[in-house]
Parts: structure tokens; C-alpha cells; sequence
């Protein structure tokens, strides 16, 4: 036979299987050594598939978003350095876990704010503020951080926020009961407020 | 072009990376060299210009942890196999082994444009990107190193 014919066949024949527990032990090795600038993990929900992400500041990240928008997101203008690992993302899943089981109102991990520009992080850090189970108008939410007459401002930040659910712009509602808009659609927000009992 | 986040990379390239380093490196040291070759392009990832060419970059890295991997074998004397916990957990030397042990006794150009051309199906103009030579030094570099492997038969 050939060479050629005998290194073709031979080639056919290599396996792929195996290449899917390196690249996991791979993204451990790369955790251990520091290397991970942004973890993420896609974890499933009452609201559809989260993707959350975390830097080693914090969490960065909580989208309804398609996986491959949000890694483009996150490579773009975070690091490029952005890795599937569970492990950095496990007490934001856990609380997340609990949290739709009715069995936890606040989350415990940090925020880290690096996708959020000047005005939009004091507004947020201000929904941030919100408890479980209550709401505040746009209007109200403008006067508390000293902007009274910028709702509409204040409502385009509410509007911007990366961190779903965590950091809870679902709370942020209109003036004169209506829900008002959310990212992650009105279906969304309405469970989500359910759930809380501010519904 | 812009980078990709790197798990897309990495899932991209994976599989041609593997098979690769079974090949190149053998089957007892695929996965530790695939380790080494995306950890290395990971410390790198962030300096990189563009994010064309992205395979040609692996597996140059690749190519080279795998001679890294043979060399050291050499002096190293050889271990005695360790006995696998699950039965198909890692890929088996098989008859084809010999095969490949073959080319990776060439000389390293050889090896990685043999390796490149039949595992990897790529064009030469890549070829001679990872071997890191002209096109038609690539060409050759094939020919010479299946006239080796022939001569060996």
C-alpha cells in the first residue's frame, strides 16, 4: 500500500473523543493558574437559560442573551480570556438556585461593575438597593440618586444593566401601576415580581 | 479580525488538536501536550494582533510541545504503562501506532508537514505557516519525509 494511502486512512481512524476532557481539564488547569479572566456557566431557570458570568472582582454578568452574543460581549469589552468553568460561578448558581425556590432574598456575591458606565453604576448600585418584595418608580429612583428630572436618563440605565435578576432592575416600575418595560421581556418581569410577592 | 472569547477558540480547535498530538505525541501524551498547548495559548491570547488564523497559530504551539514531549521521552527511560481505571478512558495504542511512532521519528520540519498535510488536511500555504518555512519548502519537506517513511516499510 501507499504511504500516502496508509497515513490517510490511519488519520481517518485518530480519535476525537478525549479532546472534550482535556479542553475541561484544561479550563480547571487554567482557573488554578489565574489565567480565567471572565468564568461564565449557562444554568437553567423559571425564566429560560441564564448566562452568568464572573472576574475574580465579582459577578459581571447575568444574561438572557444567546451564548454566543454574550461571549462576543464579554471578549470584546472585558478580556478575551473568557472560560466555561463552574466552579468560580458555584454561589451565584447555588443562591440563583435558591433564590427561584423561594428560599433566599438576597444574593451574597460581590458585583463587579466594569460593564457598567459612570452614570449607568450609580443609578444601578441605587436598584441595587431596592429589598426583595418592593418596587420604585423610575420618577422616585431619578430623586433618590439627586436627579430628579432625569427619569428618562435614569430609566435608559435601568434599562442597560448586565446583571439580571442580581441586581434587580425588575424592581424599577412606572408611576401609576403599570409594570413598565425589562430586558428580558414583560413575561419576565411579571414572574419575577410574582415571586417576590411585590405582584 | 477581532479575538473570539477563548472557549470559543478552544472549541473550534480542539478536536484538529487532539487528533494532532495523538499522532504527534502519541496517545499516552495527547492530553497533557493539548494541557500545555492551550494553557501556553492561553498566557499568549491576550497579546495576539488578530483573530485570523487562529488554527495555523495551535497548532504551531502544538507542534512544538509535542517535540518538547518527544525529546524529553528520549532521555527519560521508558515508564512502565500505567493501568488505566476505566477500560476506554484514554486512547489505545493501537496498530496504527507504529505507524506514527515512525513519524515522529522524522526530523521535526518533516514531522509537522507530514502530520500537518495528512492529519490536518491543511493547505501548504498553512503548512509552511506552522513549519515555518516557504510553501514550497513545505512541499518538500512532505516529500522528503514520506520518501523516509517509505524507505523504513
Amino acid at each position: 500500500m501507499r504511504i500516502e494511502t496508509s497515513l490517510r486512512r490511519a488519520a481517518g481512524r485518530l480519535p476525537t473523543t478525549g479532546s472534550e476532557e482535556s479542553a475541561l481539564r484544561t479550563a480547571a488547569r487554567a482557573e488554578r493558574e489565574g489565567l480565567v479572566d471572565v468564568a461564565y456557566a449557562v444554568t437553567g431557570s423559571p425564566v429560560g437559560d441564564l448566562v452568568v458570568a464572573a472576574t475574580t472582582r465579582g459577578l459581571v454578568g447575568l444574561f438572557y442573551r444567546e451564548l454566543d452574543d454574550v461571549l462576543v460581549e464579554l471578549a470584546e469589552r472585558l478580556s478575551p480570556r473568557v472560560i466555561e468553568s463552574r466552579s468560580r460561578l458555584q454561589g451565584p448558581l447555588r443562591d440563583l438556585d435558591e433564590y427561584f425556590a423561594g428560599r433566599r432574598r438576597a444574593f451574597r456575591s460581590s458585583i463587579d461593575w466594569s460593564l457598567c458606565g459612570g452614570f449607568a453604576r450609580r443609578v444601578l448600585r441605587a436598584v441595587a438597593r431596592i429589598p426583595y418584595g418592593g418596587v420604585q418608580t423610575y420618577g422616585d429612583l431619578a430623586q433618590g440618586i439627586g436627579h430628579p428630572r432625569a427619569a428618562r436618563a435614569v430609566g435608559n440605565a435601568v434599562g442597560s444593566n448586565p446583571i439580571g435578576i442580581v441586581v434587580p432592575c425588575h424592581r424599577v416600575v412606572r408611576a401609576g401601576g403599570a409594570i413598565g418595560g425589562y430586558g428580558g421581556g414583560p413575561e419576565r418581569k411579571e414572574f419575577l415580581l410574582r415571586l417576590e410577592g411585590a405582584l | 479580525m477581532r479575538l473570539p472569547a477563548f472557549q470559543t477558540f478552544i472549541d473550534a480547535h480542539r478536536e484538529h488538536v487532539y487528533r494532532f498530538l495523538v499522532a504527534a505525541a502519541g496517545p499516552d501524551d495527547a492530553d497533557d501536550c493539548f494541557q500545555e498547548t492551550f494553557i501556553a495559548a492561553l498566557r499568549a491570547y491576550p497579546r495576539l494582533r488578530n483573530g485570523s488564523d487562529l488554527r495555523a497559530w495551535v497548532l504551531t504551539i502544538a507542534h512544538r510541545k509535542a517535540l518538547d514531549s518527544h525529546r524529553s521521552r528520549r532521555r527519560r527511560p521508558t515508564p512502565v504503562a500505567d493501568v488505566p481505571d476505566i477500560a476506554g478512558a484514554e486512547p489505545v495504542a493501537g496498530p496504527d501506532d507504529s505507524l506514527w511512532s515512525r513519524v515522529r521519528q522524522l526530523p521535526p520540519k518533516q514531522r509537522a508537514a507530514v502530520l500537518c498535510r495528512f492529519v490536518n488536511d491543511l493547505p501548504y500555504a498553512e503548512v509552511a505557516r506552522i513549519v515555518g518555512c516557504s510553501e514550497e519548502a513545505a512541499r518538500q519537506n512532505v516529500r522528503e519525509g514520506l520518501r523516509k517513511l517509505k524507505e523504513r516499510i
